[in-house]
């Protein structure tokens, strides 16, 4: 078979979800940095969401499978702490179907736009800290549901 | 033999960078199940998770610099006390729910005003760790901040715990400020800036908050010192470690 081509490689790795929030890939998520051929060895770029995120091990390990079971024999996996990763690189689609599964995505204002679930602006925070590192508590005062917000860095 | 000494203060600095990190990290998940709220117990286990995986980061560099092919898990897991180069404040058992909130408000403070001068580290693997920290530290000293104040402007009861978290614990505070000649070579390498030039711009910020809470900051300057240098540690830190390295202590070598 011949060398798939990066954008090949794209699409691949946007077909693996993210282990804790399964509705988005680690494309969406805005972790792969970056994807290059060196002759036959691919190398791919990952930098970590949160330093201690227990996840991280998991998305390493989703990513050589993935990216074994499509072929690749010669694959190196880079971590990259700089630029820090930011909330900013989370993709519209991401961004939408976290919405839509009931996580509001972050906002430049550093709270939910709206409820997930019911769209209502009468917003009011539980925790800083969610189920996961990425994830603040919210609740509605209007639907009266606790939701996810996925927290701004 | 220059080069030798620079590295050799370059693994001095990060052990004490990440056996902080480690410690606390240790000692904040110590909460996980008991915390006063569910809101709390979670936000206690994420800051722990910051921690632990800030000391990757920290002794992961540090066993590179070292050289000696050693990894994030051997320096955790297979040195004792001795080798130990935290601040004896993280190490110092729990207490109540309040103490361990002031406890990381102290550290949470300390840490904020030093990654951000690390961010600008001439060292850049420094810089980036730091930089990567500096995120989620903003998060933690946000928090610890709120709950000293929330606690210590709060009811009788929990403004005379508060009060007596501060008293306990400010003579552990004046030893993250504290140099030797290792802070001295990193200052002359232009890697981390001396501890001392933290200070104002950490009172700064303590004065703010303990104002808010209401609490008074302790007047005596008298501490304790030992940690960072490894002189001698608290005997708490020994007990911390029997159950921290428990696993490699009963199966040595064991992996997962």
């Amino acid at each position: 078979m011949g060398q798939p081509s990066v954008d090949t490689i794209w699409d691949w790795l946007d077909q693996v979800p993210d282990p804790e929030i399964p509705v988005i890939s680690l494309v969406d998520l805005g972790i792969i940095r970056d994807v290059q051929w060196e002759g036959d060895m691919l190398n791919v770029t990952v930098t970590p969401t949160y330093s201690g995120c227990p996840a991280t091990t998991i998305i390493n390990l989703d990513i050589q499978t993935a990216l074994r079971e499509h072929g690749i024999e010669k694959l190196t996996l880079h971590r990259q702490l700089s630029p820090a990763w930011t909330t900013d690189w989370l993709t519209d689609k991401g961004k939408a179907a976290l919405e839509k599964f009931g996580i509001a995505p972050p906002s430049a204002k550093g709270e939910p736009e709206r409820c997930p679930n019911c769209g209502g602006h009468d917003l009011e925070r539980t925790s800083q800290f969610g189920s996961t590192p990425c994830k603040a508590l919210w609740r509605c005062r209007d639907c009266l549901e606790p939701f996810d917000y996925f927290k701004c860095i | 033999m220059a080069g030798k000494t620079n590295d050799d203060a370059l693994f001095q600095f990060l052990l004490r960078m990440g056996d902080n990190s480690l410690i606390l990290g240790h000692r904040v998940s110590e909460w996980c199940g008991l915390s006063p709220v569910l809101e709390e117990d979670i936000a206690l286990a994420n800051t722990a998770l910051d921690l632990i995986g800030q000391t990757q980061f920290w002794l992961g560099l540090a066993g590179e610099v070292e050289g000696k092919g050693r990894t994030a898990d051997d320096l955790a897991f297979l040195r004792d006390a001795w080798d130990f180069r935290n601040v004896l404040m993280v190490e110092l058992p729990n207490g109540d729910f309040g103490q361990t909130m002031m406890r990381q408000f102290l550290y949470d403070a300390w840490s904020q005003v030093m990654v951000g001068r690390l961010i600008k580290s001439g060292d850049k693997r420094i810089a980036d760790i730091a930089e990567k920290a500096s995120k989620e530290v903003a998060y933690h000293v946000e928090r610890s901040a709120d709950t000293v104040v929330g606690l210590g402007d709060g009811s009788e009861e929990s403004h005379a715990r508060m009060q007596a978290a501060i008293d306990y614990l400010w003579p552990y505070v004046g030893e993250m400020f504290d140099g030797d000649e290792v802070d001295a070579a990193m200052v002359a390498a232009g890697i981390a800036p001396d501890p001392a030039s933290l200070r104002e711009e950490y009172d700064a910020l303590v004065n703010k908050v303990l104002s808010e809470a209401t609490l008074k900051v302790p007047t005596d300057v008298f501490h304790h010192k030992g940690g960072r240098t490894g002189y001698m540690h608290t005997e708490h830190l020994g007990h911390l470690l029997t159950s921290m390295q428990w696993l490699q202590r009963a199966y040595p070598g064991a992996t997962w």
